[in-house]
């Protein structure tokens, strides 16, 4: 037949597996998956993970994120050998916390700690996304809530970066009561006059950001981080509504008041360092 | 029969078959009241056996039934004197979300809470009972007058959740929630909050941290929707029903976990068999969680809300730094 002298097109575009996508930044070169650019791995993380060309912000681990912000040698973590149950004995739960702790080396969603960044003390809590989505359960609840409670002790400022897809669906209403929870502590941190920061880095949706991420005394963001109340496909299936281009980054929630200022990676340790200046009275 | 529930079916034939049985003794004179008095028999243990072990999913249906009582309803049979006050001073007024004072026992109350529509045009003034940002605002708004007038706060939650809207974005829906979250957490008067139909995740919670939280035992309290969850973890929200029975949302499930304080039983078959018999059953709880909670000082009051939500979830350690096994 005619068309057999053709070469058959492929009828579905191939989208790189987890796998692949898992092996790109461990090689030698990493690709930028916005921009296409193409750069060495190791200048990439020396660059703290943002593209020299487009300046994507790749996500980082709350170890990268803790090793570009605070003193070096002066991180203390807490709980780190808290871990979860499976409070509604959910199928395949642990399992899955099993094989993201193997593929983190974390046990949990949150980092937490204190620490100084530029000799100015603080409580930090990191959350990361590689962990379950950094969705919320009962252990991201308590970790940050301890953190706060620490917080409170100490009288310092507490820091926190949140990643997460909002609540862990597999620890049911446990996981919507750490909203709560989390918030009854900051409420007694902000009472004692005590200063928070929150910094939005992608994506911060959902459970996380109706609670502790809205609520700082200083919202900040990431460029171009996802950050939203209502995910984009439920929006459009209930409004049957075009959705703007920026909707739920950074910079549309900017442009709506609902953040204080959106801040490149490359100046997060200078402005925080600023803003813990200006409120240790200790500025020029 | 107007609203039937599907798992009620059983009871509505049965009782048509009676009603006929009667009507055809008194048209042919025969005597049947044996058979009647048999079937009426099998009538009561079929209710009690249906209505004794209803499903999540049942009570899923019961909480969504159309005719079951809402916010407004119950406030009309507990509060005298009750003014509603519109508007969150800010941005706009939205329905979805009710609240005013009045009294309760002699006692001035505030009253908040979301508000379904009883028929299609009211559910579109009303947003099917989804707030806005403005609602959550106006609801912080008559919490600190309620504040700053020494009146307890009693809130009904109500809701399939808030609103998933470009405006809704917009205007902040995540910090209104957050906001009142963590106003609610250091409120200096008695707050008691009240399951009575659908308490969908963040939108619930957003007018639902109290010192007291109570759930009729039809409600469902939930960190996602049935449907949601069934399309989240199984990608089909036709599980819907199977997702109610695993995520643990009813008020017997939510007694057991120590979320909630007190399930206020329902009248056989629900709510909307006799609403005022219902309101009673609330009236009592709401008595008794103010009698203690008017014991209370402001710091006791912030306190007890304190240790109340530092106690919910669970959690363990491990030895080794990092728990791979």
């Amino acid at each position: 037949m005619l068309k057999d002298f053709f070469a058959k097109k492929k009828k579905y575009a191939t989208i790189p597996t987890e796998k692949m996508k898992q092996d790109v930044p461990e090689g030698l070169m990493t690709k930028c998956p916005e921009c296409k650019h193409i750069m060495y791995t190791k200048e990439l993380k020396k660059n703290l993970l943002v593209c020299q060309s487009c300046q994507y912000h790749y996500p980082m681990s709350s170890f990268e994120r803790l090793g570009s912000l605070v003193d070096e040698g002066s991180f203390t973590e807490y709980d780190r050998n808290m871990i979860s149950e499976n409070p509604l004995e959910f199928p395949g739960y642990l399992e899955k916390l099993d094989s993201d702790r193997k593929k983190t080396k974390i046990n949990e969603a949150v980092v937490t700690g204190d620490a100084t960044i530029n000799e100015h003390p603080v409580v930090i809590a990191v959350m990361d996304s590689r962990f379950r989505m950094g969705s919320m359960g009962s252990v991201v609840g308590e970790k940050i809530t301890r953190a706060i409670e620490q917080a409170v002790e100490k009288e310092l400022p507490f820091i926190i970066f949140t990643a997460s897809g909002g609540a862990r669906m597999q620890e049911g209403i446990l996981s919507l009561m750490q909203m709560a929870k989390t918030s009854v502590a900051l409420k007694r941190h902000s009472d004692r006059g005590l200063l928070f920061i929150s910094v939005m880095t992608h994506p911060t949706t959902g459970g996380v950001s109706a609670s502790f991420a809205s609520v700082g005394d200083y919202n900040f963001a990431e460029p171009k981080a996802l950050i939203g109340f209502a995910g984009r496909r439920v929006i459009e299936q209930t409004i049957r509504e075009d959705l703007p281009e920026d909707f739920q980054t950074a910079e549309f929630l900017l442009k709506h008041g609902q953040l204080d200022k959106v801040i490149p990676r490359h100046e997060m340790k200078e402005t925080l360092t600023n803003v813990l200046k200006i409120h240790s009275g200790r500025g020029e | 029969m107007v609203g039937e529930l599907e798992f009620e079916r059983p009871i509505t034939e049965l009782k048509k078959k009676i009603a006929e049985l009667k009507s055809f003794m008194e048209e042919k004179g025969i005597d049947l009241t044996d058979e009647i008095t048999s079937l009426e028999e099998r009538l009561s243990a079929l209710q009690e056996d249906t209505y004794e072990n209803m499903s999540a999913w049942d009570r899923v249906l019961v909480a969504r039934h159309p005719e079951r009582p809402t916010t407004l309803d119950y406030i009309s049979y507990l509060f005298k004197d009750f003014i509603e006050l519109h508007g969150d001073r800010l941005y706009g007024e939205d329905e979805a979300i009710v609240g005013g004072i009045g009294m309760f026992h002699g006692q001035p109350v505030t009253v908040i809470g979301q508000q379904r529509g009883r028929d299609t045009k009211e559910n579109i003034r009303r947003n099917f009972g989804m707030p806005h940002p403005e609602g959550y605002r106006k609801a912080l708004r008559l919490m600190k007058q309620a504040e700053k007038f020494s009146r307890p706060v009693i809130c009904l939650m109500d809701t399939k959740g808030a609103f998933p809207g470009k405006s809704a974005e917009e205007r902040g829906q995540s910090e209104a929630i957050a906001r009142n979250l963590v106003e609610m957490a250091g409120l200096h008067v008695p707050i008691i909050c009240i399951v009575i139909g659908e308490g969908a995740s963040g939108g619930a919670l957003g007018i639902g941290v109290g010192n007291h939280v109570h759930m009729l035992e039809n409600s469902w309290y939930s960190v996602i929707s049935p449907e949601g969850a069934a399309s989240i973890l199984w990608k089909d929200s036709t599980k819907a029903k199977l997702a109610a029975e695993s995520m643990k949302i009813t008020a017997p499930d939510l007694k057991e976990l120590g979320i909630i304080d007190e399930m206020i039983p329902e009248v056989k078959g629900g709510a909307h068999h006799d609403p005022a018999e219902q309101a009673k059953r609330i009236e009592a709880v709401i008595q008794s969680s103010l009698e203690e909670l008017m014991n209370l000082s402001e710091e006791e009051l912030v306190e007890q809300r304190y240790e109340k939500y530092k106690n919910m979830g669970k959690f363990t350690f491990v030895n080794d730094s990092i728990a791979v096994k």
